[in-house]
């Protein structure tokens, strides 16, 4: 490479990079400065905003029924996945395309469009089940089994279950122990990969909690907006950093031990999952 | 095995085939196409060009810009940190949307926003001409914050495919710069440039979340369109609408992905 052609190519990197860095940061840091101002122009800072947040409770109820949700999707998700994907790697393996197409299905399906068809759905649980916001986790499974399945599968690939399985069975284990200590600790950053993913969407999601009238985490940011700007965006704000938080989690932690570095190209795409819909 | 199959059957084939049925409906059940001839007014019309004017633009800003950031990091250092922070807040910030993400624009770019406020006392008034955050001008720069992050997610593999032998190839045969890109990594990039602005078409054409904290007043994309459908009389005395629009969407954006996953083939064929 040429000398000229190294200092434009430098040249241009320093200009993307400060351009990008402001048009992503600027917002973020735009949230604080709005969470954190007086009630008029001259007033001095205050953390106002934040301090109100425990006094909303219809705040503090969304935010623990979000959370909850998050907690339960997740496990709800494992169990009901985990051992449908291994036992099809293992047995099934002519069901892997159509498992792979039922869980990359709802990419392709928007979620204000299959609320749609849900809302039937959901109504009929809340009459013979239960009206609980705890029920919409039903529905937050649909929307992580994309995410979900890709972070599995690649942890999946990664191990060869096969021969693990075998070794167990052999040794007398049951079914039930080479699930829980055989598989399930030599894949447990595909399973926090999994998890993590989850939470992070069940925590951002508005668009099921809205249309059918329940009231989570985001939903209850976009009410309280109507009133009070400022606390809406304190919990904005909290909430992102929290779904950061997780999320850089994730992608330093869960990276794949040395020992199974041949999975990394497999799991890296991990994060790149298309979000055709997600939180959006 | 069983209960995952009866999980997905019950949520997720059966509300597809709920909307699918339904959009062929009439109130009492028999069959008729005037759920998606109601589709052919003049609001419904407007609100679907709408949807594909935002998430075309959408689609190709942040493609371009997307490709840029993407470029940029791929030259760099393949293990040093700036690569790091840039794919890390990529995947981060791909999934940032919804209600927090228009509140972000509203504390920026709204009438009392950060960078509005700055910029009028220094003179400028970004709102001179009327505000237009809360319009599809808006709605396309806030949907841009989402898109770049996700297209230098799917478009960095295409560009770390790219060989530096091959430059080195085309100069030692005379190319200079410009042949190198028209007649060499253009063409190797191209499938899989056109395939991810794809993706994020489809992207910016199911989100709804976004657009619904932003504006609480009617509906001027099919996402809105659809909700207000969830609440209104048009909505109650015609159940079949909504249905007739989720298919619309649902049609859309299965043709766009599938187009998306072939071009993605057809680049996975040299990026290994």
């Amino acid at each position: 490479m040429t000398r000229s052609r190294r200092l434009k190519l430098q040249v241009f990197r320093v200009v993307v990079f400060l351009v990008m860095g402001a048009f992503f940061l600027v917002p973020i840091g735009a949230m604080f400065e709005f969470s954190t101002r007086g009630n008029s122009e001259t007033a001095p800072r205050t953390l106002e905003a934040w301090t109100n947040i425990i006094k909303t409770p219809d705040l503090i109820d969304a935010i623990t029924a979000s959370l909850e949700l998050a907690a339960i999707t997740s496990i709800a998700m494992l169990v009901l996945l985990l051992p449908t994907m291994v036992w099809v790697r293992l047995r099934l393996p002519g069901l892997h395309r159509v498992v792979e197409f039922l869980c990359l299905l709802p990419l392709t399906i928007p979620a204000i469009a299959l609320v749609v068809g849900l809302v039937p759905i959901s109504r009929w649980m809340r009459i013979n089940m239960s009206d609980s916001i705890l029920m919409l986790s039903f529905l937050y499974l649909v929307l992580v089994l994309p995410y979900s399945y890709r972070a599995l599968d690649a942890g999946l690939a990664a191990i060869d279950i096969k021969t693990l399985s075998e070794a167990a069975r052999s040794l007398g284990a049951g079914w039930g122990t080479v699930m829980l200590r055989v598989i399930v600790p030599n894949m447990s950053s595909a399973l926090l990969n999994a998890s993590v993913l989850s939470v992070a969407v069940v925590l951002g999601e508005y668009t099921f909690a809205n249309l059918l009238n329940y009231e989570n985490l985001q939903v209850a940011i976009a009410y309280v907006g109507l009133t009070s700007a400022g606390t809406s965006v304190a919990v904005a704000v909290a909430s992102l950093l929290f779904a950061f938080a997780l999320l850089m989690i994730l992608s330093f932690v869960g990276r794949p031990r040395p020992r199974v570095a041949r999975a990394e190209k497999t799991l890296a795409p991990v994060q790149l999952v298309p979000p055709a819909q997600g939180t959006k | 095995m069983a209960p995952f199959f009866v999980y997905v059957g019950l949520f997720l084939l059966l509300p597809t085939a709920i909307i699918v049925a339904g959009s062929f409906a009439a109130t009492d059940g028999t069959f008729t196409l005037s759920n998606l001839t109601a589709i052919n007014q003049a609001y419904m019309i407007t609100s679907f060009v709408n949807s594909l004017t935002i998430s075309v633009a959408s689609a190709l800003v942040g493609a371009i810009a997307g490709a840029l950031l993407a470029y940029a990091v791929a030259t760099g250092n393949p293990r040093g940190a700036i690569r790091r922070i840039v794919t890390s807040a990529s995947g981060v910030l791909a999934q940032f949307g919804g209600v927090t993400l228009a509140f972000a624009f509203i504390a920026t770019l709204g009438t009392v926003g950060f960078v509005t406020v700055f910029l009028k006392d220094h003179g400028f008034d970004i709102f001179a001409n009327g505000v237009w955050l809360y319009k599809l001008t808006g709605l396309t720069l806030i949907y841009t914050y989402f898109q770049i992050p996700l297209m230098v997610l799917v478009f960095l593999p295409a560009l770390d495919g790219i060989r530096p032998q091959w430059r080195e190839a085309t100069e030692s045969l005379g190319g200079n710069t410009w042949h190198y890109w028209r007649y060499v990594a253009g063409p190797l990039l191209a499938p899989s440039f056109l395939g991810c602005t794809l993706l994020l078409f489809a992207n910016a054409f199911s989100a709804y979340a976004t657009a619904a904290a932003l504006i609480t007043q009617g509906g001027i994309i099919i996402p809105l369109e659809i909700q207000s459908l969830f609440t209104s009389d048009t909505g109650q005395s015609q159940p079949g609408l909504a249905k007739a629009l989720a298919l619309a969407m649902i049609v859309i954006v299965t043709i766009v992905m599938t187009l998306y996953t072939l071009l993605q083939r057809r680049t996975s064929r040299w990026l290994k």
